[in-house]
């Protein structure tokens, strides 16, 4: 099929969605995958250079919690609060990344690195918890009924579905041009000889901080959106090593170097997370009275299993393969005329 | 329109370079030799800016560039080859060069003037220029002149060559010491070739600059320095011969 009309057909399916009858709970699946994925593929564009950061839940939490606080302490719109959060990702994507980018700690070591600032943010916001509630969680005061412009709230899902499909898509938009751009190269490059990269005159360290700061912005802000729909944030929902593993497993799953990938990924994680929860439940289940079982544990362990599955039988993840099978096909074709 | 004065650098205790000096005219080939571990390469990775020199100075065009990073020296029009190629594999041939076409002009033109610089390295060295060849289809030889390429799509004033012939044939030896005349009268490049073998070589060079245990013991013509009873003895052994050949062919 010709790819033009592919896309014609998708976008129109996707803005006619909240007018066909989807009810209210799909329709918050949507919201809540397209947020997501608009994070996860803030994770790829540098992941899919060899930057594996363990580190995102910090920057997502960051998102989150410094634009609530502006609205709640200082009344700051998240119309400022938003960039001033992001702002501030970025700012602790400098304060990692440069260290570690100038002294060439990478690979396990970088994604060690990261994986201490997930920590370190979580714990920062449990130690403040008489300002952020530690890890009862956050709640941004609501600004009277219905839509606010100014406090980016609203109680209706169609509007906030739209603003999550403009920023689902801007994301693919941000990750094709991050493709197409010369950086790519230069990543790619940096990714697999620093310097031999560097002696033609690529900036090494410039160019990770470059889109290691894209990332850590683009993540900051889907914390934000995440806040400003569902009205509560809490350590353990945008961040800490939880989250900053589940962004790394869905990427994997969905295909790290096609700007699809991280989006399929969240629809399949997120529809699993979700179908575990209804199916297996959260209570403890009890085969005795002595003897009781935590199945609040189960949905990770099947995570688990898929991850270890997935690295080993489908490294590119499910959009990658297909891609591949794709392309194997289109090229039997060719030689078959 | 390359000066270097008092040039050391020590690894702890061991002193890789001692204090040499030298320089080189514009259009010059100066050949830099020496057996293994007489600081050849450590001279020429203090003059790509891999390493930070202990002591002395490099003047490119009257401008110091001790210590600068590799990046910013590339910049300056130097462009430097890995002894042991170093391509990068997920990119095509065309993309490497096009990569260093790009960076190495300092982000200063377009994507087209890279990959034009780019093709016209390639063809300069004489490899394939399609858009999408892969790098595994290339041998020894082949991967040596696309590091020559590379250098060479940076646009270089001075070339540093870490050429190492081991591992080619005689043909193509004689090939890759052709292409580096080639490069000099084309595109009248500057060049410092870096060599083990002194046969090839001499045939090329306008100069020679010997070394052995970070000094530098002699420099000079080829058939001067061939005959030099210094070089003789450092190369006594198991490179008597070739001194002896090296000194008949020049």
């Amino acid at each position: 099929m010709n790819s033009k009309l592919l896309i014609a057909v998708i976008a129109a399916i996707l803005v006619a969605l909240p007018f066909i009858g989807l009810d209210s709970y799909p329709l918050h699946l949507v919201i809540v995958i397209l947020i997501w994925s608009f994070a996860y593929t803030g994770w790829s564009i540098m992941g899919r250079f060899g930057l594996v950061s363990l580190g995102h839940g910090a920057f997502m939490a960051i998102g989150g919690y410094v634009t609530a606080l502006l609205w709640n302490e200082l009344g700051l719109s998240p119309w400022i609060g938003i960039p001033v959060a992001m702002i501030c990702a970025g700012g602790m994507a400098v304060l990692i990344g440069y260290p570690c980018f100038r002294f060439r700690i990478v690979g396990h070591y970088f994604a060690l690195v990261t994986l201490a600032l997930s920590e370190v943010v979580r714990q920062v916001i449990i130690a403040t918890r008489d300002t952020t509630g530690g890890s009862l969680g956050y709640t941004p005061e609501r600004h009277g009924d219905g839509w606010s412009v100014i406090a980016l709230q609203s109680d209706d899902r169609t509007i906030f579905y739209f603003v999550a499909l403009f920023v689902w898509m801007a994301g693919i938009v941000i990750w094709r041009m991050v493709d197409r751009s010369m950086a790519r190269y230069a990543l790619e490059a940096i990714s697999e000889d620093e310097d031999a990269s560097a002696a033609v005159g690529v900036q090494v360290t410039k160019e990770k901080l470059k889109v290691t700061v894209l990332s850590a912005v683009m993540t900051a802000f889907a914390g934000a959106m995440y806040c400003q729909y569902q009205m509560f944030i809490s350590p353990d929902t945008i961040g800490g090593v939880g989250i900053s593993l589940q962004i790394v497993f869905a990427v994997v799953v969905g295909g790290i170097y096609n700007s699809l990938g991280p989006t399929i990924g969240a629809v399949i994680t997120l529809l699993l997370a979700e179908v575990l929860r209804i199916w297996i439940g959260t209570e403890a289940a009890c085969i005795t009275d002595k003897i009781c079982l935590n199945v609040a544990g189960v949905p990770l362990l099947v995570y688990g299993i898929m991850l270890v599955l997935f690295i080993i039988f489908l490294p590119k993840g499910i959009v990658g393969a297909c891609a591949d099978r794709w392309r194997a096909r289109g090229n039997n074709g060719a030689l078959a005329k | 329109m390359l000066r270097v004065e008092g040039l050391s650098k020590h690894f702890g205790g061991f002193t890789a370079v001692d204090n040499v000096d030298f320089s080189l005219e514009k259009g010059e080939i100066l050949g830099l030799i020496g057996p293994n571990g007489s600081g050849k390469s450590t001279i020429f990775n203090m003059l790509s800016g891999t390493l930070k020199p202990n002591a002395g100075s490099i003047q490119l065009e009257g401008k110091e560039i001790a210590g600068t990073p590799p990046h910013a020296i590339c910049g300056m029009g130097v462009g430097r080859t890995f002894q042991i190629p170093r391509p990068i594999r997920r990119l095509s041939i065309l993309e490497n060069a096009a990569l260093a076409g790009y960076y190495g002009q300092a982000g200063a033109v377009t994507r087209e003037q890279a990959w034009r610089s780019a093709e016209e390295a390639l063809e300069m060295v004489g490899l394939p220029t399609n858009a999408d060849a892969s790098i595994d289809t290339l041998g020894a030889a082949g991967l040596k002149k696309l590091e020559l390429a590379k250098a060479l799509a940076t646009k270089p004033s001075l070339l540093l060559a870490d050429e190492s012939l081991g591992g080619l044939d005689h043909s193509e030896m004689d090939q890759a010491a052709d292409m580096l005349k080639n490069i000099r009268a084309e595109l009248g490049i500057t060049i410092i070739w870096v060599e083990h073998i002194m046969g090839v070589l001499m045939r090329v060079v306008d100069r020679v600059m010997v070394l052995d245990h970070g000094e530098k013991i002699a420099e000079g013509r080829p058939q001067d320095v061939a005959a030099d009873p210094k070089v003789i003895e450092v190369y006594l052994g198991s490179d008597a011969d070739e001194v002896a050949a090296a000194a008949s062919r020049a």
